[in-house]
C-alpha cells in the first residue's frame, strides 16, 4: 500500500542568489518558510510542483519538502535538514538567521 | 613554483570566457538547469544547502603569497570573509552568487588559479605530500610529477567522461606517507630501485566513500620515462571496464575488486605496451622542464641562536614548536604547520585577514611558499629557525598559533549538514565540541598523537574510515546519529577503521569520544605508546568496555 500523503511545501534554491526559497499560495516565491503554502492534497502538490519546475530561469532544484503546521498555523519543518535550510549553518551566524 | 606559459594562460582565459557565456545563457533562460549543471560542475560550481559553493583547485596544495592574497580577496569581495580549506587541498567558498562567479574565476586566473576539474567524472586536482620539497625524509619532491600529471590530465580528451571521478595523489616519502596515498584511485610513491634510479611505485584502487578500500600495489617500479604512458594505460583500462551501469560501483576500486589485481595488471601491461611508443619522449622532456620550476629556494645561512633562546625561555613558544614544527632537509630550517584548528573554531576555515597574514609571513620568512595540507592546515615549508620566534608572534596576533598539530583537536571535518546538500548529519559542531572539551580538560598534549576524522555522510569526504577515531554522521529516523570507528590508519600502513557498535545521538557523541580516550589512557603501556599502537595491541574489546559501560554493567 502506498504511504499516506503527508503535508508538503514546495522549496528550491534561487537561481541567482542560490538561497532557499518557498512557494506561496499565489505561486510567488518567498524567502521565509512561514509565508509558504502548506499543501495537504497530493494531487494538488504534484501539479504545483510541475508548475514550479517550469520556472527554470528563476529557480533551481525544486522539490517537495515535508512540513507541518506550527502553533501559529505556519508551515514548519519536520526534519532537521529542512530546519537547517530555513535557518542557516550552525557554526556561523550566517544565512537566513542573519538576514531576518 | 610552476609558472604558466602562454598556452596555459590562453587556455584558462578561453575557459573563463566560455563559462561566462554559459552563465549568461543560464540566466537568460536559454540553458535549463539540466543543461547547465554539468557545465558549472566542470568549473567547480556546486549548489549546496544555503547557496552556491565554488571549489578552487590548489594543485598539489602549493600556493605563492600572491595566490593566497587572491584567495583572501575572493573571500572578502564575493563571500562572507572566509574560505574553507578541504581534505582535497582545495578551497571552498560557501556563499558566492551565480552572477559573480565568472568574475571570481577571472580574478583567480590573474594568479594562475582555477576551478577546472574540481568536480565531475574527470581526473581531479592532483594532491601531494604537503611537506613536498622540504621534508628530510623524501626520496624526491613529488610536485614536478604532480604538475606533469596535472598537465597531462587537464582537458585530456579521452578522460573527460570517465565512469566516475578519479583522484591521484603523489608522495616522495614512502616511509612517512602524509598524502593518504592508499586511499586514492591511483597513488604514487616515488622510490629508488637497487640501481639508484628514481621511479614510481603505483598503488591502485584505494578509496573511501560507501565502500572503503585500501589501494593495492599495481606495479612495484615504473621508470620515470614510462610513467605517463603507464598511468594513461591504467586509466584507459578502467575507462572501458568501469561499471557505468551503477555509480556506486563505478570507481576503480570496485573494478579492481571485481576483476582482481592480477587481471587488471595484465590488461594495463598490454595496453601500456601498445601506447608507450606513442609518447615518444615528450613527457620526459616536459618533466625536466617542470623540475626547473621546483628548484630549492636559496637557503640562507645564519645563526639559529634566537630560536634556541626563545625555545628555552618561553614555554608557550616551546609547546608550539614541539607540536607544529617538522624536520626540514636543511638542518637550520624548519617546516612550520599553521593550525587552522583553534579550539572551538571550524576546522579548515581561514578568514581573509588570516590568509593575508599567512601570505605575508611566507613573503617575509618563507621564500614565498605556502602549502595546504589534506589535514586542513596551512604550511610554511621553508623557514629559517632564526625566524621562528617572529613568526610565532605574528601568528599569535591573528589567532593562528594553536599548538595542536597531530593532536586530538587537529580534527578533519567535512562541511556536513551545515552546508552540504548530501549530508545526513552535521560534522563541524562535533569537531568544535571535541576540541573545546579536550582543551578544557587540558589533556591533549598528554594524549599525544591521535587523529579524529569526521564525515557527515557515507561519502566520507572527512576521511573517517582512516581516522584513528572515525566519526560518521547518519540520519536515523530523522535524528542525527554518530557511528564511531577505531583503528583506521591514513599512512603507508593504511587500514580502514572498525565499527565499535551502535551509534550515538548528537548530544552523546562527545562523551562517547571522551570515554574512548579515557580508555586509551588507561590501556596504554606508557605515554610513548600512541592511541593507534594501543588499539593495534589490545584490539576492540577493551575499548568497547569503555565506550559502552552500561552494556558491560548489564552483562555483569
Ligand atoms: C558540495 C560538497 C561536496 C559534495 C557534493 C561531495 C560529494 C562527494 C561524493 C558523492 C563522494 C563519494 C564518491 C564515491 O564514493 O564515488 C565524495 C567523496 C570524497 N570527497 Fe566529497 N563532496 C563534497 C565536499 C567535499 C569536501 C569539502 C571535501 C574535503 C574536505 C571532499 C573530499 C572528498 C573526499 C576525500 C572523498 C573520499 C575519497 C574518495 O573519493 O573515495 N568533498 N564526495
Ligand atoms: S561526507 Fe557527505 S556530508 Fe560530508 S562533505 Fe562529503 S558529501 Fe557532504
Amino acid at each position: 500500500m502506498a504511504r499516506a500523503f503527508t503535508p508538503k511545501v514546495i522549496t528550491a534554491n534561487h537561481l541567482l542568489e542560490g538561497d532557499v526559497i518557498y512557494m506561496t499560495d499565489t505561486g510567488e516565491w518567498t524567502r521565509e518558510l512561514c509565508n509558504a503554502v502548506l499543501l495537504t492534497d497530493e494531487a494538488d502538490a504534484d501539479l504545483r510542483l510541475l508548475e514550479a519546475q517550469q520556472q527554470v530561469d528563476e529557480v533551481v532544484g525544486v522539490y517537495l519538502a515535508d512540513a507541518k503546521t506550527d502553533d501559529n498555523g505556519n508551515p514548519t519543518p519536520t526534519h532537521f535538514r529542512e530546519e537547517f535550510r530555513r535557518t542557516g549553518p550552525s557554526n556561523y551566524f550566517h544565512g537566513k538567521q542573519a538576514e531576518a | 613554483m610552476y609558472q604558466y606559459n602562454d598556452f596555459d594562460s590562453a587556455f584558462l582565459a578561453e575557459r573563463n570566457v566560455q563559462f561566462r557565456a554559459q552563465v549568461a545563457r543560464r540566466i537568460d533562460g536559454s540553458l535549463t538547469e539540466d543543461e547547465f549543471k554539468p557545465l558549472r560542475l566542470m568549473n567547480g560550481l556546486y549548489l549546496q544547502l544555503h547557496a552556491y559553493m565554488l571549489r578552487v583547485a590548489i594543485p598539489y596544495g602549493t600556493l605563492s603569497s600572491a595566490q593566497m592574497d587572491k584567495l583572501a580577496l575572493l573571500a572578502e569581495k564575493w563571500d562572507k570573509g572566509y574560505g574553507h580549506f578541504t581534505t582535497r587541498q582545495n578551497i571552498q567558498y560557501n556563499w558566492p552568487k551565480l552572477n559573480d562567479v565568472p568574475d571570481m574565476l577571472d580574478a583567480l586566473a590573474e594568479v594562475n588559479l582555477h576551478a577546472i576539474q574540481t568536480s565531475g567524472n574527470t581526473i581531479r586536482n592532483v594532491t601531494a605530500d604537503h611537506f613536498a620539497g622540504a621534508a628530510a625524509d623524501e626520496v624526491a619532491d613529488p610536485r614536478p610529477v604532480a604538475e606533469l600529471i596535472r598537465q597531462w590530465s587537464t582537458d585530456h580528451p579521452e578522460f573527460q567522461a570517465l565512469p566516475r571521478k578519479f583522484k591521484i595523489a603523489v608522495s616522495g616519502a614512502i616511509e612517512n606517507d602524509r598524502a593518504v596515498i592508499k586511499a586514492h584511485d591511483i597513488g604514487l610513491y616515488i622510490v629508488k630501485n637497487d640501481a639508484g634510479e628514481i621511479g614510481y611505485q603505483i598503488v591502485v584502487g584505494g578509496g573511501l566513500g560507501r565502500t572503503p578500500m585500501i589501494g593495492k600495489t599495481l606495479k612495484e617500479f615504473v621508470k620515470q620515462e614510462d610513467l605517463l604512458s603507464y598511468l594513461e594505460a591504467t586509466v584507459s583500462v578502467w575507462n572501458l571496464l568501469g561499471r557505468r551501469d551503477n555509480k556506486y560501483k563505478a570507481r576503480i576500486k570496485i573494478t579492481v575488486h571485481e576483476h582482481g589485481i592480477e587481471e587488471i595488471r595484465q590488461r594495463v601491461e598490454d595496453r601500456f605496451q601498445l601506447i608507450r611508443p606513442t609518447f615518444g619522449g615528450f613527457d620526459v622532456e616536459l618533466l625536466k622542464e617542470i623540475e626547473t620550476f621546483f628548484a630549492n629556494p636559496t637557503f640562507k645561512s645564519a645563526s639559529t641562536d634566537t630560536y634556541t633562546a626563545a625555545y628555552d625561555a618561553d614555554p608557550l613558544f616551546r609547546s608550539w614548536a614541539d607540536a607544529n614544527l617538522a624536520t626540514h632537509k636543511n638542518a637550520d630550517y624548519s617546516i612550520v604547520t599553521i593550525s587552522l584548528k583553534k579550539h572551538g573554531d571550524t576546522p579548515g576555515d581561514a578568514s581573509a585577514d588570516q590568509m593575508r597574514a599567512m601570505a605575508e609571513l611566507a613573503r617575509l620568512y618563507g621564500h614565498d611558499e605556502l602549502r595546504i595540507s589534506h589535514e586542513q592546515n596551512v604550511i610554511l615549508p621553508h623557514v629559517h629557525k632564526s625566524d621562528l620566534p617572529a613568526i610565532y608572534a605574528a601568528l599569535k596576533e591573528h589567532e593562528l598559533h594553536t599548538a595542536n598539530i597531530g593532536l586530538i583537536s587537529d580534527i578533519i571535518a567535512c562541511p556536513g549538514m551545515d552546508y552540504c546538500a548530501l549530508a545526513t548529519a552535521r560534522s563541524i559542531p562535533v569537531a568544535q565540541q571535541i576540541a573545546t572539551r579536550f582543551d578544557e580538560l587540558k589533556l591533549e598534549h598528554e594524549i599525544g598523537h591521535l587523529q579524529i576524522k569526521i564525515s557527515g555522510c557515507i561519502n566520507a569526504c572527512g576521511h573517517h574510515h582512516v581516522g584513528h577515531i572515525g566519526i560518521l554522521g547518519l540520519d536515523r529516523a530523522g535524528v542525527e546519529n554518530y557511528q564511531i570507528t577505531l583503528g583506521g590508519d591514513a599512512t603507508n600502513s593504511a587500514a580502514v577503521g572498525q565499527r565499535v557498535g551502535p551509534g550515538f545521538a548528537y548530544d552523546e557523541i562527545v562523551p562517547a569520544i571522551e570515554r574512548t580516550v579515557q580508555g586509551y589512557l588507561e590501556l596504554r603501556e606508557d605515554e610513548n605508546e600512541t592511541f593507534i599502537q594501543t588499539f593495534n595491541r589490545v584490539g576492540m574489546a577493551p575499548f568497547k568496555a569503555f565506550i559502552y559501560p552500561e552494556a558491560q554493567a548489564n552483562a555483569a
